[in-house]
C-alpha cells in the first residue's frame, strides 16, 4: 500500500497529488499518515481508491467526494463530506457540526456521535451515526436518508423536504413541519441495507420513521409563523 | 364665500398615512401576508445621478473621442488564482437563477456576454449546459442553498462566487414561488415540483468569517487554485464585511448595494435592509485601501447599475468593475409593451393589467407570469423571448454602455478607464457629497470630512 505522510507534504500538495498523480498511477490503496488536525483533506477527489487517513482531520474532509473511500481513523471536524456526491466517507471516531452538509449522493458513516446539523441541506445522500447528533440535525434536508443509531437533540427535521431519518434512540423535540409516521416496510429494508454497509448490527424494528408533514411547502397565512 | 369653502372635496393628503401606506394597510389586512415581489428598491436614495465629472478644459486635456485609445479590458482575480479572469469591458453580468429567469434568457445572456466580451454568473439553482455552453467565462455561484451545486460544474467554471448576501434582501435567502418550481427546475435543486421554495440564508456547512477562510480555501483545493473565488456580500456592514472578507482570502468583492435586484423577496426586505451603492461603494474601497490591497483584491460594485455614465462613476469612485442584473433584464424586455415574436411586436398591456399593473410599473417576477416571457418557467410565455433575439438586444445595450463610459473617460483625459478617478467627481447634493466623500459642486466641501 503506498504511504504519504503530511508531516512531509502540505495539504495543498497532498490534493495535487491525489488529483493528478494518483489517477496516473493506477494505485487502489492509499494511507494518509499525521493528519494531525489539517483542514480540506482530500477534497474533490473523483477517482475509485481506499484511502485511510490514520488520526484526526479538521474541517471539511472527503468535500465534494466522488468514488473514493475514505476511513478516518479518528476524529473530524466541521462539515466532513460536505456535498459528497458519492463513494464513502467513514469516521472511525466523531464529527463535529454540519456532517454531510448538502450531500448529493454517497455514503457518510460516522461510528461515533455527530454534533449539531448533522445532515443539514442534504440532498440525496445516505449517512449513518453510530451514536447521537446534536441539534438541528437534517435542517432543510430535502433528499436522502439519516440513519441515527443513539439519540438527537433539539429541532431534528426542521423544515425537512422529502429527506427521511430513521431513529433508535430517543429524540429531545422534533423540528418545524417534521412528524414521526409509521415504519414502511420499504424502510426496514432500506435500514438494514444502511446499517449493512457499516460495522453496526441493529435490528431495522427497532427505527422509527420521521419525515415532512409537508406543511410548510406552501404559504399558508393561516399559520402562526412561529416556526 | 362660506359655501363655496363648504362644497370643496378635501384632497390634503396625509403624509404619514399617504396612498401608498393606506394601501398597504388595507392589502396587509385583507391578506395577512407581507408583499413579495421582484426587481429592487423603488424609494429615491441617493446614487451615481448626484455625481458628475468635471471633464477636461484648461486645466485637463481630453483625448480625441472618434481617434485615441481608450482601453477596457480589466483582469479580475489576480490575487491568488492562476487563471484571473480577463475581460473586454468592465461591465459583468450579475447572478441571476435559471428558475428566476428562462433557459432562453440564460442562453440570451450568454450569448451577448461572449460576444461582447464579459462574464456571465449562474444563479440559486446551479449551471445549466446550455448556459455553459453560451458564455465564454462564466462565474459559478456557491450560495446557502447548494441547489444543484457540484464539483464537476465547478470544475467548468472560469471563478467561484461564494454568496453571503444580495443588496434586495442582505440578512435574506431566496425564494421562488411554486408556479415557477417546473420539472426541470424542481429536478436540478431536488425539491417536489410546484413548492413555495425558501432559501436559506446561512451556509450550511460554515458559519463565521474563520470559517469562510476554510472554506475558501476548500474551493481553492477542489480546483487546484486555478480559479478567482469572489465573494458577494450585500451591504450593510460594509467596512467590517469587505475586511472580514478579504482577510478570508477573497479575491474579489462583489458588492450589492440597496437598489440591487431580485428575482423575489419580501417587499419589506426590498425597501427596508441595506444602504444604497453609493455610501457602500466608498466604503468598500476605503476598506481595501485600508487593509492596503487596493489593487490586488479586485472591486465589482452592483446595484442600481443602468448606463455608461453609472459605469463611469462606479469606476471613479474606484470600483475596478460594475455588476448589472435588473437592466439586462430591461433590455431584454422587461417592463416594455411588447414582445417580438420573430415577425412583428405584440402588445400586452391587458396581459400586464390582469396582474394589476401596467409596463413600466411591473415588478411580479415572482408570478412567473412574465407578459415579455423574461422571468417565467411557463413554455407558452418563454417562447415570447427568443435568444437571437435576446442577444441582439442585450449585446446593444452593453455595447452602448460601454461607448458612453469610454466618452466621459476620455473627456476626462483618461486613455484607459480605469484611470477615472474620484477627483474627476464633484456632488450636487450634500447627501451624496458626504456619502461618497466628494466635494459638493462648486465648492471644496465634503461634509463629514475631517476637519471640515
Amino acid at each position: 500500500m503506498e504511504r504519504v505522510d503530511l508531516n512531509q507534504m502540505s495539504v495543498r500538495q497532498l490534493n495535487h497529488y491525489l488529483h493528478h498523480e494518483l489517477p496516473k498511477k493506477g494505485v487502489d490503496q492509499l494511507e494518509i499518515g499525521n493528519p494531525n488536525g489539517f483542514h480540506n483533506i482530500a477534497v474533490g477527489l473523483d477517482i475509485p481508491v481506499k484511502i485511510d487517513i490514520r488520526g484526526h482531520a479538521g474541517y471539511f474532509l472527503g468535500g465534494m467526494n466522488k468514488q473514493a473511500k475514505l476511513i478516518v481513523h479518528g476524529n473530524v471536524g466541521w462539515s466532513v463530506a460536505e456535498n459528497i456526491m458519492s463513494g464513502q466517507v467513514w469516521v472511525k471516531g466523531f464529527a463535529s457540526q454540519c456532517a454531510g452538509a448538502s450531500g448529493h449522493g454517497g455514503l457518510l458513516f460516522i461510528e461515533g456521535s455527530s454534533s449539531s446539523r448533522c445532515g443539514i441541506s442534504m440532498k440525496g445522500c445516505d449517512i449513518v451515526v453510530g451514536e447521537d447528533v446534536g441539534h438541528m440535525s437534517a435542517f432543510m434536508a430535502q433528499a436522502g436518508h439519516l440513519v441515527i443509531c443513539g439519540n438527537a437533540g433539539a429541532g431534528l427535521g426542521d423544515s425537512i423536504y422529502e429527506a427521511i431519518i430513521y431513529i433508535r434512540g430517543k429524540i429531545h423535540s422534533l423540528g418545524s413541519d417534521a412528524q414521526e409516521e409509521p415504519m414502511r416496510e420499504g424502510d426496514y429494508e432500506k435500514v438494514k441495507n444502511l446499517l449493512n454497509q457499516t460495522n453496526i448490527n441493529y435490528s431495522p424494528k427497532e427505527f422509527k420513521r420521521i419525515a415532512s408533514a409537508r406543511k410548510l411547502y406552501q404559504w399558508n397565512t393561516d399559520a402562526n409563523q412561529e416556526y | 364665500m362660506d359655501c363655496l369653502i363648504a362644497m370643496k372635496i378635501d384632497h390634503e393628503e396625509n403624509s404619514l398615512y399617504n396612498q401608498q401606506i393606506l394601501q398597504y394597510i388595507h392589502r396587509a389586512a385583507e391578506k395577512g401576508l407581507y408583499d413579495i415581489r421582484g426587481l429592487g428598491a423603488k424609494r429615491k436614495v441617493p446614487s451615481f445621478d448626484d455625481l458628475v465629472f468635471l471633464t477636461a478644459s484648461s486645466s485637463r486635456y481630453p483625448l480625441e473621442g472618434y481617434r485615441e485609445k481608450c482601453l477596457t479590458q480589466t483582469l479580475l482575480g489576480t490575487r491568488h488564482a492562476k487563471k484571473p479572469v480577463s475581460l473586454k469591458i468592465p461591465i459583468t453580468i450579475a447572478g441571476m437563477s435559471f428558475g428566476s429567469l428562462s433557459a432562453n434568457v440564460k442562453e440570451a445572456i450568454g450569448r451577448a456576454a461572449t460576444k461582447i466580451g464579459t462574464s456571465t454568473t449562474t444563479g440559486d439553482g446551479g449551471m445549466t449546459p446550455e448556459e455553459r455552453a453560451s458564455s465564454k467565462t462564466l462565474v459559478y455561484q456557491c450560495l446557502p442553498s447548494r441547489y444543484g451545486f457540484n464539483p464537476d460544474d465547478m470544475r467548468q467554471a472560469d471563478a467561484i462566487e461564494i454568496v453571503l448576501g444580495q443588496g434586495a434582501k442582505p440578512g435574506g435567502g431566496g425564494m421562488l414561488l411554486g408556479l415557477k418550481v417546473s420539472p426541470r427546475v424542481a429536478k436540478m435543486r431536488t425539491l417536489p415540483e410546484g413548492i413555495d421554495q425558501r432559501s436559506a440564508c446561512r451556509h450550511p456547512d460554515w458559519v463565521g468569517p474563520d470559517d469562510l477562510t476554510i472554506k475558501i480555501n476548500e474551493l481553492r483545493e477542489i480546483t487546484d487554485w486555478q480559479i478567482p473565488i469572489y465573494v458577494k456580500l450585500g451591504a450593510t456592514r460594509v467596512t467590517d464585511d469587505v475586511k472580514l472578507a478579504v482577510k478570508a482570502g477573497a479575491d474579489v468583492i462583489v458588492l450589492d448595494g440597496m437598489q440591487g435586484g431580485t428575482a423575489a423577496t419580501q417587499q419589506v426586505f426590498i425597501e427596508h435592509a441595506g444602504i444604497p451603492t453609493l455610501p457602500a461603494l466608498r466604503q468598500a474601497i476605503e476598506a481595501l485601501d485600508e487593509m492596503n490591497v487596493l489593487g490586488e483584491v479586485q472591486l465589482i460594485i452592483s446595484g442600481g447599475i443602468r448606463t455608461g455614465a453609472d459605469v463611469a462613476k462606479a469606476l471613479a469612485m474606484g470600483a475596478d468593475a460594475v455588476s448589472i442584473g435588473q437592466a439586462v433584464l430591461m433590455a431584454l424586455g422587461c417592463n416594455s409593451e411588447f414582445y417580438f415574436d420573430g415577425q412583428q411586436t405584440i402588445n400586452v398591456e391587458e396581459e400586464y393589467r390582469k396582474l394589476g399593473t401596467a409596463p413600466g410599473y411591473c415588478h411580479h417576477c415572482e408570478t412567473g407570469l412574465c407578459p415579455v416571457g423574461v422571468t417565467t418557467q411557463l413554455p407558452d410565455l418563454e417562447k415570447r423571448l427568443q435568444p437571437d433575439w435576446g442577444e441582439r438586444r442585450l449585446r446593444n445595450y452593453l455595447q452602448t454602455l460601454n461607448m458612453e463610459l469610454t466618452t466621459l473617460a476620455r473627456a476626462c483625459g483618461k486613455s484607459n478607464v480605469h484611470h477615472l478617478e474620484r477627483e474627476d467627481l464633484v456632488a450636487l447634493t450634500v447627501e451624496s457629497a458626504a456619502m461618497a466623500k466628494v466635494p459638493l459642486a462648486g465648492t471644496d466641501w465634503i461634509p463629514g470630512a475631517k476637519g471640515v
